[in-house]
């Protein structure tokens, strides 16, 4: 098996590496767009190294199946924080040097001028995204949601709402929704009890829910009209709200950050130029520039200090940033340590609850 | 007269004829083997091949066993020890594991092959293997100060079951068990899924199949008695949704059935429904039967209309005309005849209904998920070992319906076209 695996893969591969130095895999859709214009063109203009996107749903089980299968084919993978962490432990990731990454334009070396957590042996963040729930300002003239806890209140708020189809994020936005301070939101979810309090939560809007997978799906409901309100990627509202005109509403209480990480599975092909243009990504420019894209935020200190413009070339991203401090208020990191031992767990625990 | 000892018949170059006859058909077999040589390479390659490699992966996984010898040793040294409280001996040899990964670095792969049966386990095992290199005797103290959580019993039973390479701790998952301090028990009522989906997947597969059936059925006896000219213009219409792509027919029922769509408003407007009572169909079961029925009934219709094509119209002449009623020919002269028909059709699209994960995903929000959605999702989260399980068990189950199909229809009386 293994040796077909690596057959059919390699004439893939032969594909690849026929036009192409680099291969970088991210999520596609309107993110995928933004790396490609924020890293990839800028890069291939700097250095002239042949460099293409490919798009997968989720690149960590991708390359976690190329690694296995002994033949890897992509040089750089954009991957969620805990899988970044879980795939470096397996030891399926090549470790990265937070020496080697840019320093900032006034000196400051990169281990400093990331702030903390942004990189870890294996990965560097390429920006910072967030679980928020955005609301259409048509369906509420009178009161407007404000809170987490809006979104579970039925009887303010009449209406169906969207929701993950997962447990992460989810879990922890019904316990801040059930009063649960962010910073004790961990330690409540690590008890038995604190479990059955966020399935609890959520049994009190179960009925009204329209649950979804693809990132994309969440603003489409809601343009729809087929929900009142939805928990989505910051930046699938904003984009929505900023091309198409949507009157979309993000609020920000209650939202659940995170890194979205750059690494380099074991065995890449191009390992040195993948850490070429891992460097170049995540320099202070870099960050910049993709904030510029989508309003996804900067992990950089240095990239935050001049005042980041949307594409538009008028709208200021600063406020539309989940790290940005309105923003920040009552605002939860998303806890890789507990995501990586309970993922499984509380995921069958959630199928479980969701097909009761 | 016949001689006493005939002459043996030979051909016209002299050998004996029974000898030229075997060579020429070896000749014709060994050509009728290279024309079908290409076929049997591709359905190993494609087919055998990773089914029988899906169900290795079901029962093996080296995550713990590969790095973890001392261990796995002292395991089999010592097959009857005290879960609720191991000896010093097996802390010892975990200890010495534990330092040996920290230096291999591969303490990722063993937390998560545990965290499969024990959850949390990963950061258990990242710590321990951080600290174990500088540890000294008493191992079992040192351990337990670390984090008590080593002293779980259930730690003990995953560990002691994982150790070897070969497991069937992925069936015992699919099959709703969890790891307890007592060893694998039935898990609690907020944690069992499988059996219960793999019961659900089943049903609803039923009932789309008889839907499937009596929509079918009038329609492929339509397509097989209208003339000529009228039937191919049916067939198109029947075959139409079978071209389109699977992804625009289901995004085209949510169009139609959600709740700001199309059969709602047009239902608003007529004043059967009002505003507020509009009708949750989709996101729902309503939703998978809806949208899977309509996506599978071809399979239906083809089957039937082939074999109803070549039913002689004069066997119900003839029974009318003995003074059957049109419901006792029916029954008694149409209805058998299009049996296998029938059979083909049910057996294709329950099959089909059984491993269907696309348009219940879209369609089916939360109470609509069936078993592959499941298996879809583990694959996802890299838990292949137990999608693989859980693909197998599914696999066993259409077997076994396949067996009990032969024995009580016949797989002869299949008709598929």
């Amino acid at each position: 098996m293994k040796k077909i695996l690596i057959l059919s893969t390699a004439l893939t591969g032969f594909a690849f590496a026929a036009n192409a130095d680099i291969t970088v895999m991210s999520w596609g859709g309107a993110y995928g767009e933004a790396q490609t214009e924020a890293f990839v063109k800028p890069f291939v203009a700097a250095t002239g190294k042949a460099t293409i996107m490919v798009d997968s749903d989720n690149p960590a089980p991708a390359i976690k199946a190329m690694v296995e299968a002994g033949n890897v084919t992509v040089d750089v993978a954009s991957v969620e924080y805990a899988d970044g962490i879980r795939l470096c432990d397996e030891g399926m990731l090549e470790p990265i040097d937070v020496a080697s990454l840019p320093a900032a334009p006034d000196g400051t070396p990169a281990a400093d001028d990331f702030l903390p957590g942004a990189v870890t042996e294996c990965a560097v963040s390429t920006d910072i995204w967030a679980n928020v729930y955005g609301y259409d300002t048509t369906k509420f003239a009178d009161a407007a949601p404000a809170t987490a806890a809006d979104f579970f209140d039925q009887a303010k708020f009449p209406g169906k709402r969207g929701l993950h189809k997962s447990a992460k994020a989810v879990l922890e936005f019904a316990l801040i929704g059930d009063g649960v301070p962010v910073a004790d939101v961990y330690a409540v979810l690590s008890t038995p009890e604190g479990v059955d309090r966020a399935f609890a939560k959520l049994d009190s809007i179960k009925a009204d829910v329209v649950w979804w997978e693809a990132g994309s799906q969440a603003p489409q409901l809601l343009a729809d009209g087929e929900v009142v309100m939805t928990t989505a990627y910051n930046g699938r509202l904003f984009a929505a709200a900023m091309n198409e005109g949507k009157p979309f509403q993000i609020v920000w209480d209650g939202q659940v950050y995170e890194n979205e990480m750059f690494v380099v599975p074991k065995g890449a092909p191009n390992k040195a130029d993948a850490m070429e243009f891992i460097a170049f990504a995540t320099s202070t420019e870099g960050l910049r520039a993709s904030a510029q894209q989508i309003s996804y935020g900067p992990a950089r200190k240095s990239s935050m200090a001049e005042e980041i413009i949307y594409k538009d070339g008028k709208t200021v991203m600063a406020p539309h940033l989940p790290t940005a401090p309105a923003n920040l208020t009552n605002a939860l990191l998303s806890s890789a340590e507990f995501w990586v031992d309970h993922d499984a767990e509380l995921n069958e625990r959630f199928q479980a609850w969701l097909s009761q | 007269m016949i001689p006493a000892t005939p002459e043996l018949l030979k051909t016209a170059d002299g050998r004996p004829l029974r000898e030229a006859l075997v060579a020429a058909q070896a000749r014709s077999k060994r050509k009728a083997f290279l024309l079908v040589f290409p076929l049997l390479v591709f359905v190993l390659l494609t087919f055998l091949i990773p089914i029988g490699y899906m169900l290795k992966r079901s029962f093996e996984h080296d995550g713990l066993s590969k790095s973890s010898p001392t261990l796995t040793a002292w395991f089999q040294a010592n097959p009857e020890f005290d879960h609720m409280n191991p000896p010093e001996g097996a802390f010892a040899a975990l200890v010495t594991d534990l330092a040996q990964m920290q230096a291999d670095k591969n303490t990722g792969m063993a937390g998560t092959r545990i965290n499969y049966t024990v959850p949390g386990s990963i950061s258990l095992f990242k710590k321990g293997a951080r600290e174990a290199g500088d540890m000294q005797p008493p191992f079992k103290e040192a351990m337990l100060k670390l984090d008590p959580a080593w002293g779980d019993p259930a730690l003990w039973y995953g560990m002691e079951s994982a150790a070897s390479k070969w497991t069937t701790d992925f069936y015992l998952v699919a099959a709703d068990r969890k790891l307890t301090a007592t060893g694998w028990e039935r898990g609690d009522d907020k944690q069992r899924i499988y059996l219960y989906l793999f019961f659900k997947t089943f049903l609803v597969s039923g009932i789309i199949t008889l839907i499937c059936m009596l929509l079918a059925f009038p329609v492929a006896h339509l397509l097989a008695v209208l003339p000529m000219s009228k039937s191919s213009l049916l067939m198109i219409l029947v075959l139409l949704p079978f071209w389109t792509s699977l992804l625009v027919r289901t995004t085209a029922w949510m169009a139609l059935l959600q709740e700001q769509g199309i059969v709602n408003d047009a239902l608003v407007a007529l004043g059967v429904i009002s505003n507020e009572g509009r009708l949750s169909m989709m996101y729902n079961m309503t939703g998978t039967i809806v949208a899977m029925t309509h996506v599978l009934l071809p399979f239906m219709i083809l089957p039937l209309y082939s074999v109803m094509r070549v039913i002689p119209p004069s066997y119900a002449r003839a029974a009318r005309s003995l003074g059957a009623t049109s419901w006792t020919t029916f029954r008694r002269i149409y209805l058998p005849q299009t049996l296998p028909g029938i059979a083909a059709g049910s057996l294709l699209v329950f099959i089909l209904a059984v491993g269907y994960y696309i348009t219940p995903a879209l369609v089916g929000g939360a109470e609509g998920q069936l078993i592959s959605n499941l298996i879809s999702f583990h694959m996802s989260k890299s838990n292949w070992s137990l999608a693989a399980a859980l693909a197998a068990m599914l696999l066993a189950a259409i077997l076994l319906l396949y067996w009990i199909y032969d024995r009580l229809v016949g797989i002869d009386r299949l008709k598929l076209g």
